[in-house]
């Protein structure tokens, strides 16, 4: 047993992320799509910008989601492996990632959900591929600048000071 | 577990807040949202029952700027302090960087303390977390009433310490904020580690901030 451990990812996958997210988004016609982590933190965004706040939204998205993943077992099911709202014009769909990570894709009337499911489909696949290999490297986590934690101190000092 | 991420150079840390029912978790963040500049503070969000109980969390984030290159964030969660909503309490500490246990320090709340802090050793262990080696720091609120126990008397019964096995961490090492006592100690040849703690009237405020400030530094400190 140990304490939680931190994780992180850089240039070259967040790239890769990019591109797939962007596939996703031509082909299915949603308007934007996000990467949320099972912790709540907002990974990535790609599409049209959200008018809404993106922070709180990615919080409650993991909640959503691990509250879901609890009635699963409940049934005797693992998990459920995707969800989906429906507003009058604005849905979302939610999918797990590699078990990570939730890909969440909101869409309108102008497309359909089969099509965003059937195209969310593959796209799980090819980011399950880039989350596991950046799990499974195995490499130490890089560790912060010398003077990073100085700095946050200071700031802490600062912002919580009253 | 925080995320750091360094293609828009981000670091985010999760802590949460942990306690028995009514004993302030809420009141801790309500007072962080009201003092911190509104530049530095994202929205808060509530999950509360109609009377205002908290069904699955509350959430805060706070950003602390831009520190060497990375923009850094800490999100402040609170758990359902009714055992009934243990479920969720459960899901909220998946991923957590740094906890903070309010105790309510009302006498006839003692049990009430003793239960919860069980529950939060035994929720972390599920997801295979130790508390003793995560930042921790505990709170004892309500300081002001008079109902409330005497400090040695929660010390004794929450924070009375737990076996030290690492060699590198058996040092005696006093308690910066309470003078004449000890946060690592040896006792019949076995050493011993206690969290920090701070007295606190989260209505007022008093304390609220010591106690985050404590359990952000160690949260951070444990990045670089």
């Amino acid at each position: 047993m140990h304490g939680a451990s931190s994780w992180s990812f850089g240039e070259r996958e967040a790239q890769r992320i990019t591109e797939i997210l962007r596939g996703l988004l031509r082909e299915s016609g949603a308007r934007s799509a996000l990467l949320v982590d099972r912790t709540g933190q907002l990974v990535a965004q790609t599409g049209e910008a959200p008018t809404f706040d993106a922070t709180a939204f990615a919080s409650l998205t993991a909640a959503d989601f691990s509250a879901n993943d609890q009635l699963a077992r409940m049934l005797g099911e693992q998990e459920f492996g995707a969800l989906f709202h429906q507003g009058e014009r604005e849905s979302m769909y939610l999918a797990d990632v590699a078990r990570r990570v939730i890909l969440v894709v909101l869409f309108d009337n102008r497309t359909t959900l089969g099509l965003v499911k059937l195209r969310v489909r593959g796209t799980v696949g090819a980011l399950a591929e880039v989350f596991t290999s950046m799990f499974t490297s195995g490499a130490e986590p890089p560790r912060m600048a010398d003077g990073f934690v100085g700095e946050a101190e200071d700031e802490i000092d600062r912002l919580f000071g009253e | 577990m925080s995320m750091i991420n360094y293609a828009s150079r981000e670091i985010n840390c999760k802590l949460v807040y942990y306690g028995p029912g009514l004993g302030g978790k809420t009141t801790n963040l309500e007072y962080v949202y009201q003092k911190v500049a509104p530049a530095s503070r994202g929205k808060m969000i509530s999950l509360a029952t109609e009377t205002e109980r908290t069904l699955f969390f509350d959430f805060l984030p706070v950003d602390l700027g831009t520190i060497r290159g990375f923009k850094t964030r800490f999100h402040l969660y609170t758990v359902p302090g009714q055992v009934y909503y243990n479920a969720s309490r459960k899901l909220i500490l998946k991923g957590v960087d740094g906890v903070v246990f309010v105790a309510d320090s009302q006498l006839e709340r003692m049990e009430a303390n003793v239960e919860a802090m069980q529950n939060l050793y035994d929720n972390l262990a599920e997801h295979g977390y130790d508390l003793t080696r995560l930042p921790f720091v505990v709170q004892y609120n309500k300081r002001d009433l008079p109902n409330a126990a005497p400090l040695a008397e929660l010390q004794q019964t929450l924070n009375p310490g737990w076996p030290v096995l690492e060699a590198a961490r058996q040092r005696q090492t006093p308690d910066p904020l309470h003078p004449g006592e000890l946060l690592v100690w040896q006792a019949d040849g076995q050493w011993f580690e206690r969290a920090p703690y701070y007295e606190a009237v989260a209505l007022t405020g008093e304390g609220v901030f010591d106690t985050l400030k404590a359990v952000s530094k160690v949260v951070l400190k444990a990045l670089g």
